[in-house]
């Protein structure tokens, strides 16, 4: 290793680094005797570091504990009525429920999942399959990093206008503007879902030893089969915790569904057509209220919507440390 | 038995796999070409004139000046870069360099945690927890603090990973030398990780200018305010895009898609350089 120009220890202890070079042999350096200042400077600087963790452990302790102690009341009062009852049109009336909000949630973030995950992991299958390190494959993998920075509300507008604002094709009946549906919510969330599920998935298939693949092609097997029968089963319990975390990311997001769901408070079931509306959306309309009653239903949302994300992230973490035990 | 014979119909099976791996692949630069297309053809008429000069936005009179937007934009973002990046590093080097073997899996749950939380419900926290009983009020300074605490995890876990390529070696030679753990650490680990934690700081920017839904809920919403005021109340580009949809006319619409334009061309410049950089050194340090 090279010392570099002002090496800390240049300072501390030149003796230390001088005593290499210097003709005759001196007589080596009492470190204990120099080292109390650098042992305070030490121990202050690791102090700042332990203390960097207690600063994030703060707004997380205080975020959880916000949302337990006001939602959990206001949730599971007269249970299960929160999470069955519609929602009341008059948001100042105080009362339940959540309920078609929570299904909502669920239709946008499983089609959204149904549309993101396969694509993803095609996409990842060819990057690290086919492509490795064309051109091509590198610029794919290069924008997908740069696609997962693209601002959500970015996203919900571009879906708004290539999909709420665009006529359908007329195949069924008259051509009309798509509408606001959950379906156009679902876009807008796999479109963000696309390039995290593109990343981890390539990452897991880095993981998979080329000796299967090997063992694969010399018992004739084409390359698809191979992909399709060894190397994704291989890889597959973090392919799913990786595309879990996704489905959580995407499930809490709100900008994408403002302008593509809209905003219904009754059941809707039909994924393509009317209004409809989903957790996030409740919590950012309801939170800038100013009457009681509806801050109250913001915050039992926000139990539920948090609640269902760290099932999924827990879920996704079992499969992760599956994968751990298997190596 | 001839090798064209065994593969037989799957040949085909082969080459369509292949086209569809492709096709998704290639989805990723269709999405993208698609967003810069479509959404520049419909602002491009509130794009012109006095938009990111004006600091009037008045949609009443048609009037749309974007400066104070962007300029909350840029403004929150530093602050909660100014918050986020010395704690982002503290951890980071104390989950790689300081903690014990057995506290760094709790630990980076513990950031995973926190990244996990959706943006709306810090968003409620802080317009009727943080805004309220801190004295904050809905300005500057707490849309900076949420954005600080959702950007967070981002750098962490992208330091994280960008300190652990450190060679072994250089850590050893610093300690063998007689360096303190914090020695250490400005000698070895910081000089060959600076260019990475650049770029991940970089990647947290991104975040927090595009962030949207905290940020509306607890920036104030005020028009027209271009200054350094930590305190006072005001908007970011996103803010204003989803606050303001739900009761925008024809040309309203067309003055906040030219603003996620404008978005889009500030976060997606700022992530392809940062991606740059941290590619870069990831790279030279895997090939040292």
């Amino acid at each position: 290793m090279t010392v570099p120009d002002r090496h800390p220890l240049a300072e501390a202890a030149p003796n230390l680094l001088a005593g290499g070079t210097q003709r005759g042999v001196r007589a080596a350096p009492d470190l204990r005797a120099r080292a109390s200042w650098r042992t305070v400077k030490n121990r202050l600087m690791l102090g700042l570091m332990g203390a960097a963790v207690a600063v994030i452990a703060i707004p997380l302790i205080a975020v959880l504990w916000a949302v337990v102690q006001r939602g959990a009341s206001v949730a599971f009062h007269d249970f299960p009525a929160f999470f069955t009852e519609t929602i009341p049109l008059v948001s100042r009336r105080a009362g339940p429920g959540m309920g078609p909000a929570i299904i909502g949630t669920l239709m946008v973030t499983s089609a959204a999942t149904a549309i993101a995950v396969p694509l993803g992991i095609l996409g990842a299958v060819f990057l690290h399959e086919y492509g490795g390190t064309s051109a091509f494959a590198r610029l794919v993998r290069f924008m997908a990093t740069v696609m997962t920075g693209v601002p959500s509300v970015v996203m919900g507008l571009f879906v708004y206008l290539i999909w709420t604002m665009t006529p359908s094709l007329g195949l069924f009946g008259p051509s009309r503007p798509h509408g606001y549906s959950a379906f156009g919510g679902a876009l807008a969330l796999s479109f963000l879902m696309l390039p995290v599920v593109i990343g981890s998935t390539e990452q897991m298939l880095r993981l998979v030893p080329p000796q299967l693949r090997e063992a694969a092609y010399a018992l004739g097997t084409t390359k698809s089969r191979t992909i399709l029968t060894v190397v994704l089963p291989a890889a597959l319990p973090g392919i799913v915790s990786g595309a879990l975390l996704a489905v959580a990311r995407a499930a809490g997001e709100t900008a994408p569904l403002l302008f593509a769901v809209g905003a219904a408070s009754a059941y809707n079931l039909d994924l393509f057509h009317e209004a409809n509306t989903a957790l996030s959306v409740q919590i950012f309309a309801n939170a800038n209220s100013s009457f009681v009653a509806a801050q109250d239903r913001a915050w039992a949302a926000a139990l539920t919507l948090v609640g269902l994300t760290f099932i999924v992230t827990l879920v996704a973490r079992t499969f992760t440390a599956r994968l751990a035990l298997k190596r | 038995m001839q090798l064209a014979e065994l593969r037989g119909n799957s040949q085909y099976a082969d080459r369509a796999f292949r086209a569809l791996a492709i096709g998704a692949a290639g989805l990723v630069l269709v999405i993208l070409g698609m967003i810069a297309v479509v959404m520049t053809r419909r602002a491009w008429p509130a794009l012109g004139g006095s938009f990111f000069t004006s600091i009037r936005w008045s949609p009443a009179d048609g009037i749309f000046g974007a400066l104070p937007f962007v300029w909350g934009t840029l403004y929150t973002a530093a602050i909660a870069l100014l918050l986020a990046v010395p704690v982002s590093l503290g951890v980071a080097l104390f989950i790689t360099q300081v903690a014990p073997p057995w506290l760094k899996r709790p630990m980076v749950y513990l950031v995973d945690l926190l990244a996990v939380i959706p943006s709306v419900v810090f968003g409620l926290w802080g317009v009727l927890v943080l805004s309220q009983h801190a004295g904050l009020g809905r300005s500057f300074l707490t849309a900076g603090i949420i954005l600080a605490i959702m950007i967070t995890p981002i750098i962490t876990s992208l330091a994280r990973e960008v300190i652990e390529t450190t060679p072994a070696s250089e850590k050893e030679a610093a300690l063998a030398l007689g360096a303190t753990r914090w020695e250490m650490i400005s000698a070895s680990v910081l000089p060959h990780s600076k260019g990475g934690l650049v770029g991940a700081v970089m990647l947290g920017l991104g975040r927090a200018m595009g962030e949207t839904i905290a940020a509306a809920l607890v920036i104030g919403s005020a028009l027209g305010q271009v200054t350094l005021n930590p305190f006072a109340s005001g908007n970011s580009m996103p803010a204003v895009i989803a606050n303001e949809w739900g009761e925008a006319d024809a040309s309203h619409k067309a003055a906040l898609i030219a603003l996620a334009v404008t978005l889009f061309v500030i976060t997606i410049t700022v992530n392809l350089i940062a991606t740059t950089i941290v590619q870069r050194s990831m790279k030279r340090s895997r090939g040292v």
